[in-house]
């Protein structure tokens, strides 16, 4: 699989290193159910059959942290941008 | 000898030699093993897999079943390669397999006369009773009966290796099509690979006799292969097999070296390629089935195809009477074309009643024999080796017999549509022409001529020319319009048609399998009606040509009996890879030690120099220790290197730690965040201990962190963790804060780092920092750090640390320095005896001083398991902070470090057995903890461990059981405090 990098370019997935999904975000650790909601951050995911939002870290490459979108189905890749956003 | 006289793509000027089962033969330059051996008669090359029934050779190409052989011998001896895509070289040796004591007399052929009970699905029925002995006999018999061919024993000689291409157009398959194809993209400027799995470009244009633009149409396509080598954005790949289609890439296997006796100097024997392309015309062409009968396998049969290639491209005759049947009008060639090269034709049977006229009368004026609406019901041949005879011939309800010693065979042809399925694309049947087209493709794929379904030779090269302008018009190239070579299209009618009915002996469909019709009827009576199950249920289509020329007729007898029809009865999946792949290919040069990298440590050559035992820690290796001659054991240096620390000097390379720089302004704000304790407070040159927690509360790593300026920190993780705590340092500040300014940089690979610990190390440092450093304890108190110069002018930074709890220092200098930093200390050192020691020693240190290390931070404990608890702030939050807090983890009952000493000073330690309370039951209920790392202290004269133990802290003085049941220990052992030595910490301080 190639992903293509928004500062390399299209590389090959062997240089990326794969976190998961991109879609939790950290809760606020002073709020009053941090604990609950730091639980669901930590260890639950959804595991879908189509579009998934995910972290790949392109290890060899620039070490940048890319939110990759991709079809878990047919592994297409349909974007990628830098955790950032677009730079 | 069976040659023709003239004809073919072979150099008559260029013999080579070869043996077969040890007999010597002669073949030409441009043979395969396949080719030579009918050139020379043979006829009879194995024998099958469970009948071992006798078996020549099918087909001219990667599809053989039968004419599996071993190639080579000694080291490089390959078995199961197919003899029809062996390339013939002088010398090569060869042999037949699955045969005893010989190939012309297999005693096990009497697995023939029991056939009934080896039948579909034997593996299941007939071995199940006494269940001992499927392992004990059943198994071992039927392996060595039912065998392929013996691997070399020895390691594989040679090399394979792994390389990547990219390009705009991949074609695959050097036919009409894939020529044509190529071409149109190539002359638009398009980056094009062309790869064919043949050692000769062409494709089926080099084994018919057709004109193409009024020339032979091997002649032809060697035109078109010369223009498409003189385009230099054009790369045809030969003998290169396109064996996957992956994500975004294709795999492909490229022979360089198959067709030597040896490979060339530095080149590998066969070369995995990962092919990117942006668009691909797959021109895979077709694959053509034979017709299922009684005695189908004798050899002799073989497919009509094949015959024309044999007698086209080859030169060899596949018989002196050649009798052909099918069920198409394309294989009528065979008696032609073999008929022109002075072969006789027995006859021509074909299952219609009316064929076209043309071909009729082509016959006619070749004075063949015509046999309509005819069928083979049976084959004769000699007793020993089974070579055909004579077939029987059933027609307008007469039988006769036909003397033949060849008959060509054709039940039409297959469009190769594997790598079409590779991502799930399913194929569709196609009525017209009886056979599975392409479905769906993977993505920026397009299917041109036989591949396609599309058999009529106009229809091929108009096909190529235009999806190879389409691809590569898709791209921005522009594609001018081909001019279409004149050519005369043959007649291809076909009439589906699998199997005869009511022919004698056995009738397979899977000769590689010995799968005949009957098993097919037998599956499908037991139940099995997905062709899924039937593959598994009676092995039709599996091992290495998975079917390639009996999937269909399989499928579509099954749907014959289950009255389903070939279109609700479907194919089995193709999958990766299209044909067999040597494992060395895939493994490359990542073998042996250099499965992985080694990563060696700046110092290596000077620790080896002094007779270090290394050690693998991760990719690294590292001295482990340093004997000097008259020790003894192991454990002798390393008490010695340990004394000498804890007495005078040591020095050990630590270049192995992470090593992360950051800078910014908010480096500081950063640090407090991913550590349990504060550093944003700590001062320019000073060094603190860090731990750091997983978001989950588990700690993931330790390491010390120096601040050399107000916006500069250097941070050091263990040599495990390197590479993850760097990437989850990015994550934290690319992901969760990007608004912080900082900036990573990992410089492990840019510092050597060397450990200078003991009592005399400070008199050691100063003898080589440059002037005015002041390395005293006012000038560089412990916890310090400073940038500076040593050694005349290379830069440092000096590090007051201690792993050891001894007086110490760590050095980093540019790696290329880190050996002359060694040599440089040992020197200055070499008054007070310093000792370079290794992993072993470093390891008793720490336990003798009780610091936590790999084993403890083993991805299951707390801060507060490892005592370090009261480092984390409660001022700030940080990863890990919230749930570290679930009462889970802290939970005060939970396995706390401490330290162990056996009650019996004698006995021996072992780290990994489990406390259990004195006198309880070793079981789970009863289990307290573990022991994670033991040493040997040659201060206390005793072993030392450190472990985990439920309360521990709290029961210091208190004994247990130290149980390990895998080692045979069960000694009683004495809680203390982990500190060993110096408890107070005041020898670090001095």
């Amino acid at each position: 699989m190639r992903i293509p990098c928004p500062y390399c370019g299209a590389r090959d997935s062997a240089e990326f290193a794969y976190l998961g999904d991109a879609t939790p975000t950290r809760p606020d650790p002073e709020a009053p159910d941090a604990q609950d909601a730091f639980h669901d951050y930590v260890y639950l995911r959804d595991n879908p059959a189509g579009a998934h939002a995910e972290w790949w870290y392109h290890a060899a490459g620039c070490r940048r942290w890319v939110k990759v979108e991709r079809d878990t189905l047919t592994h297409v890749v349909s974007q990628a941008q830098f955790a950032g956003g677009a730079e | 000898m069976s040659r023709l006289a003239t004809g073919g793509l072979v150099d008559r000027a260029r013999p080579l030699s070869f043996t077969f089962d040890g007999v010597s033969y002669s073949g030409l330059a441009g043979d395969t093993l396949a080719s030579a051996l009918l050139a020379n008669d043979v006829r009879l090359v194995g024998r099958s897999f469970k009948y071992h029934r006798p078996r020549g050779i099918l087909s001219a190409g990667p599809e053989e079943p039968n004419a599996l052989v071993e190639l080579r011998t000694g080291a490089r001896r390959e078995p199961n390669t197919r003899a029809t895509v062996a390339e013939l070289f002088d010398g090569l040796e060869a042999s037949s397999q699955n045969r005893w004591p010989s190939l012309k007399l297999d005693a096990l052929s009497v697995n023939g006369l029991v056939s009934p009970f080896l039948g579909a699905g034997f593996y299941y029925k007939t071995f199940m009773w006494p269940a001992g002995f499927w392992e004990k006999l059943y198994e071992p018999v039927i392996r060595r009966a039912a065998g392929l061919g013996h691997a070399a024993a020895e390691a594989d000689p040679d090399h394979y290796e792994k390389a990547n291409a990219f390009c705009d157009v991949l074609v695959i398959g050097a036919g009409p099509a894939g020529l044509m194809a190529a071409l149109a993209a190539g002359r638009a400027g398009a980056r094009v690979i062309l790869a064919d799995e043949d050692f000769l470009p062409g494709g089926r244009l080099n084994a018919e006799a057709v004109e193409i633009g009024g020339k032979a149409a091997s002649d032809w396509a060697a035109g078109i292969v010369a223009e498409l080598s003189s385009l230099p954005n054009v790369r045809i790949m030969t003998r290169t097999t396109v064996f996957g289609v992956y994500d975004d890439e294709y795999g492909a296997v490229e022979r360089v070296g198959d067709h030597l006796p040896v490979p060339a100097p530095f080149q590998p024997r066969q070369r995995l390629w990962r092919i990117a392309a942006k668009r691909t015309v797959l021109a895979a062409g077709a694959t053509e089935r034979p017709i299922v009968f009684g005695g189908n396998d004798r050899p002799g049969v073989m497919l009509a195809g094949a015959a024309r290639s044999y007698a086209n491209r080859y030169g060899v005759a596949v018989g002196s009477t050649v009798a052909v049947f099918a069920n198409n009008d394309g294989a009528w060639a065979s008696a032609f074309d073999l008929a022109a090269a002075g072969v006789a034709v027995a006859a021509i049977i074909d299952i219609r009643r009316e064929v076209a006229p043309s071909l009729m009368a082509q016959a006619k004026a070749r004075d063949l024999r015509t046999i309509l609406d005819g069928q083979v019901t049976g084959t004769a041949g000699r007793l020993v080796g089974g070579e055909l005879t004579g077939i029987s011939v059933r027609a307008n309800g007469r039988n006769e017999t036909l003397a033949c010693d060849a008959l060509a065979m054709s039940g039409g042809w297959s469009p190769n549509v594997h790598l079409t399925c590779h991502h799930r694309g399913r194929p569709v049947w196609d009525a017209s022409i009886a056979a599975f087209v392409p479905g769906g493709t993977p993505p920026d794929m397009t299917v041109a001529g036989a591949a396609r379904g599309t058999f009529a030779l106009s229809g091929i090269l108009t096909e190529g020319a235009r999806l190879g302008a389409e691809a590569a018009g898709d791209l921005g190239f522009t594609a001018a319009a081909l001019d279409l070579p004149a050519t005369k299209d043959t007649p291809a009618a076909i009439t589906a048609f699998w199997q005869v009915h009511g022919s004698k002996g056995p009738a397979f469909v899977d000769q590689q399998n010995d799968v005949t019709a009957k098993d097919v009827g037998i599956a499908h009576k037991e139940g099995f009606r997905s062709v899924e199950h039937l593959k598994r249920y009676t092995t039709l289509g599996m091992a290495t040509d998975q079917g390639r020329t009996s999937n269909v007729a399989g499928l579509a007898i099954m749907a014959e009996l289950s009255g389903a029809g070939i279109i609700e009865t479907g194919t089995t999946i193709f999958r990766p890879p299209y044909t067999p792949v040597a494992l060395g290919a895939l493994g490359g040069h990542h073998r042996g030690k250099d499965f992985r990298p080694t990563r060696l440590t700046p110092t290596h050559g000077w620790a080896e120099e002094r007779g270090a035992v290394f050690i693998e820690t991760g990719p690294w290796l590292r001295a482990q220790y340093f004997p000097r001659p008259g020790e003894s054991d192991w454990l002798e240096t390393v008490n010695r290197e340990v004394k000498a620390v804890r007495a005078s000097v040591g020095l050990i390379d630590v270049s192995t730690f992470g090593k992360i720089d950051l800078q910014g302004p908010d480096a500081g704000t950063f640090l407090d965040r991913v550590y349990i304790n504060g550093f944003a407070k700590l001062a320019v040159g000073k060094a603190r201990y860090g731990v750091m927690l997983r978001e989950d509360g588990i700690v993931m790593d330790d390491g010390t962190t120096a601040r050399l300026a107000d916006d500069h920190y250097v941070m050091t993780t263990t040599t495990a963790n390197a590479g993850k705590v760097y990437q989850h340092l990015e994550f934290c500040l690319q992901v969760l804060w990007p608004e912080l300014d900082v900036t990573l940089a990992s410089i492990s690979e840019q510092w050597a780092q060397i450990a200078l610990a003991g009592p005399r190390s400070r008199e050691v440092l100063a003898k080589i920092v440059d002037a005015p450093l002041d390395v005293s304890n006012e000038g560089l108190p412990f916890m310090g750090a400073v940038e500076a110069t040593v050694m005349g002018g290379v830069a440092a930074r000096i590090f007051r640390l201690s792993f050891s709890g001894e007086l110490g220092y760590e050095i980093a200098v540019p790696a290329r320095q880190g050996e002359a930093l060694a040599r440089a200390l040992m020197a200055a050192g070499e008054a007070f005896g310093i000792t370079p020691y290794g992993t072993e020693a470093l390891g008793v240190l720490r336990i003798e001083k009780g610091h936590v290390s790999g084993n403890e931070l083993s991805g299951q404990t707390t801060a507060g398991d490892l005592g370090l608890g009261r480092m984390a702030s409660t001022k700030k939050d940080y990863i890990g902070r919230v749930l570290a807090a679930r009462p889970g983890l802290a939970d005060p009952d939970r396995p706390t470090f401490v330290g162990f000493r056996p009650v019996d000073g004698a006995q021996r330690l072992r780290a990994g057995a489990h406390f259990l309370p004195l006198g309880a039951p070793a079981d789970l209920a009863h289990d307290e903890g573990y022991m994670t790392s033991v040493a040997f202290s040659p201060h206390l004269a005793q072993w030392i461990g450190l472990g985990l133990l439920k309360n521990g802290p709290a029961r210091i003085g208190e004994r247990v059981r130290a149980y390990d049941p895998v080692r045979g220990g069960d000694i009683e052992v004495e809680i203390c405090s982990p500190a060993f030595i110096d408890p107070e910490g005041s020898r670090q301080r001095v």
